[in-house]
């Protein structure tokens, strides 16, 4: 087995064991991510808390799976949001006569050009202004993060999905599809979509380590999940502030810095590898 | 002979819209066939014989358009129905066989499946009464094992077995006119030689009318009755097959022969038609075969030689002035 394959295999398994430890959290002696005890504040890594604890005494390793379980359920959620609109937009695009499609593929271009991380920011910060009311309506914080972040990451997955359309649209399967007298909806369904799995399976998993980074980022500025919520990018800003000229806990950035890194590092992995199975350019 | 044509065809026009306008692809072309006939279209490839046959089915995609003519089925105006009417024409009238079996099945779904979808969706029948003729048009397109073979993969068959797939899904609804555009062109020649003989007995079978593309002479010898010669757009002679091959008329039909082996000639060079096919912005006006026309006069630049009955052979008829002249001249 080359070298790579360990790696890939390696990354499967960092990847199940985050998913496996994420669902079973709540049974899992872990303790609770908020309990404060302020006789414990800032203890170096021990036998009863493994990670160390924070300035309120909160146990790090509880924090860090949960902030591994946050990051990784709004990354798949928001790939989820944007597998749906780009495979939407570029099969609708694709498979659509050509005024329809190089209408639709220049808005993709168009949206392109904007800064998202500026968009980003603005929805939020938009957003928060009516938090009342979107919790009113039963919106929570992460709901709207993983619908804004996944509304603007679509574009790449459109692009994709879209030139593959238009590769599998002039096969002859297609053509005879059509030519058997079966619906449009039903050639682009059953005959087209199908054979673009490649394409759109390999734009997802590169989609969600950079929305997983995106996460992060938002929370790390604060836009993001917000305390008592707990992510890896909240993490880091806490350990970040933690660190002052008389003091630094080093294991407030290792740990939930290190999980972040390695939970990317193997999705990046994976995603890699599902090009090389999937993608023959 | 009287009965009236199943397809007819009249100056059937389809263009491709450009910014500098629309250029011709299929160029006025008439034909008919009648019930249990076979005609092949013969022609060089991008002569448009590919564009013709998707014309018949109204499957041409924008910037490609039917500018004119009529297509009539049964007497049905084809281009005059309306694009729900026109699918169930597809598939269940007319079905259209596509040149490569390797991607003409769809690779995801079982090839069993794909036949059950058209019988499903034109008879309206049940899954189960879909899948037992499903099985049933396996056996009449001699696939051994049918009941087995429904349920694999396109991989998993050879070209022709596929092949003999793709004829079942197009005889699945018992259409009147097979459309069948390079069935054999990708198989090997044994294969090719089962598959014409297939196609031959189903059409005897079935009394099918089968409107065979091809640019090979040979295969044209096997199975047609009568063939229409195309070159650029429009079609240049039609004639009975073997009329066609004991006397061709057209000087490209003739140009074509001399372009290809044959036994009693025996060895020597070919000879190949000198210039090239032209692409169709570049078709040139008057007898579009006229530059590379051994026999072209000045007329031939200008005006367009229509489709008459040649002198020689009344069953011929032939789009040339160079015949026109010579039947004037030829004493009677």
């Amino acid at each position: 087995m080359s070298a790579g394959k360990v790696a890939v295999r390696a990354a499967l398994g960092v990847l199940a064991a985050a998913l496996l430890v994420s669902l079973a959290l709540p049974w899992l002696p872990v303790g609770d991510p908020s309990a404060a005890s302020l006789p414990d504040q800032l203890r170096p890594p021990d036998g009863s808390h493994w990670f160390g604890t924070d300035a309120l005494g909160r146990d790090v390793l509880s924090r860090t799976l949960f902030g591994v379980r946050s990051s990784l359920w709004i990354g798949l959620l928001a790939a989820a949001v944007s597998l749906v609109l780009g495979v939407l937009v570029g099969a609708l695009a694709g498979f659509s006569r050509p005024r329809v499609d190089a209408a639709l593929m220049r808005l993709v271009d168009v949206l392109y050009g904007i800064p998202f991380i500026c968009l980003v920011i603005f929805l939020l910060a938009v957003l928060r202004e009516h938090e009342p009311w979107l919790r009113a309506h039963g919106i929570t914080r992460e709901t709207v993060l993983y619908l804004v972040v996944g509304g603007t990451s679509w574009l790449t997955m459109a692009r994709l999905v879209r030139n593959e359309v238009v590769r599998l649209k002039s096969l002859p399967f297609v053509e005879s599809a059509r030519a058997l007298g079966l619906p449009a909806r039903r050639v682009l369904l059953r005959h087209v979509l199908p054979n673009a799995y490649g394409v759109i399976l390999v734009a997802l998993t590169l989609t969600i380590p950079s929305i997983v980074l995106y996460e992060a980022f938002l929370s790390f500025l604060g836009l993001g999940i917000e305390p008592p919520g707990v992510s890896l990018g909240l993490l880091a800003a806490e350990g970040i502030e933690s660190i002052t000229p008389v003091h630094a806990a080093w294991w407030l950035i290792v740990f939930p810095g290190g999980a972040l890194a390695l939970v990317l590092l193997a999705l990046s992995l994976v995603g890699d590898a599902a090009r090389d199975r999937f993608d023959p350019r | 002979m009287s009965d009236p044509p199943l397809l007819d065809v009249r100056a059937l026009a389809t263009v491709l819209r450009t910014e500098d306008g629309p250029v011709p692809v299929v160029d006025g072309v008439s034909l008919s066939i009648r019930r249990g006939e076979t005609l092949a279209v013969v022609g060089e490839s991008g002569c448009g014989k590919s564009m013709l046959a998707l014309s018949l089915l109204r499957l041409v995609d924008p910037p490609l358009a039917i500018a004119g003519g009529e297509v009539r089925l049964d007497g049905d105006d084809l281009l005059a129905l309306p694009e729900a009417r026109m699918r169930s024409v597809r598939g269940r009238r007319i079905a259209m066989v596509f040149q490569e079996p390797m991607t003409a099945l769809n690779p995801v779904l079982t090839v069993g499946e794909q036949v059950d979808e058209v019988i499903v969706r034109h008879e309206k029948a049940s899954r189960r009464e879909a899948r037992r003729r499903t099985v049933a048009l396996f056996e009449e397109v001699g696939i051994p094992d049918p009941a087995r073979r429904v349920d694999e993969y396109p991989h998993q068959l050879s070209g022709g077995l596929r092949q003999r797939v793709v004829l079942a899904i197009a005889l699945a609804c018992g259409p009147s006119l097979l459309i069948a555009d390079e069935p054999t062109t990708a198989l090997d020649v044994t294969i090719q030689a089962q598959v014409l003989d297939l196609l031959r007995r189903l059409q005897a079978e079935r009394e099918m009318a089968v409107l065979l593309i091809t640019h090979d002479l040979g295969v044209v010898a096997e199975v047609a009755h009568r063939v229409a010669v195309m070159y650029a757009g429009r079609i240049v002679e039609e004639a009975p097959v073997r009329t066609l091959f004991e006397a061709p008329a057209h000087p490209y039909t003739r140009a074509l022969f001399r372009s290809m082996p044959s036994v009693e000639r025996g060895r020597g060079r070919l000879e190949a038609i000198r210039g090239t096919v032209p692409a169709p912005a570049d078709w040139p006006p008057g007898c579009r075969f006229h530059p590379r026309c051994g026999e072209a006069r000045p007329e031939c630049a200008t005006d367009v030689p229509p489709l008459r009955p040649w002198a020689e052979r009344a069953e011929t008829r032939v789009a040339c002035f160079a015949r026109d002249a010579a039947d004037a001249e030829a004493p009677r």
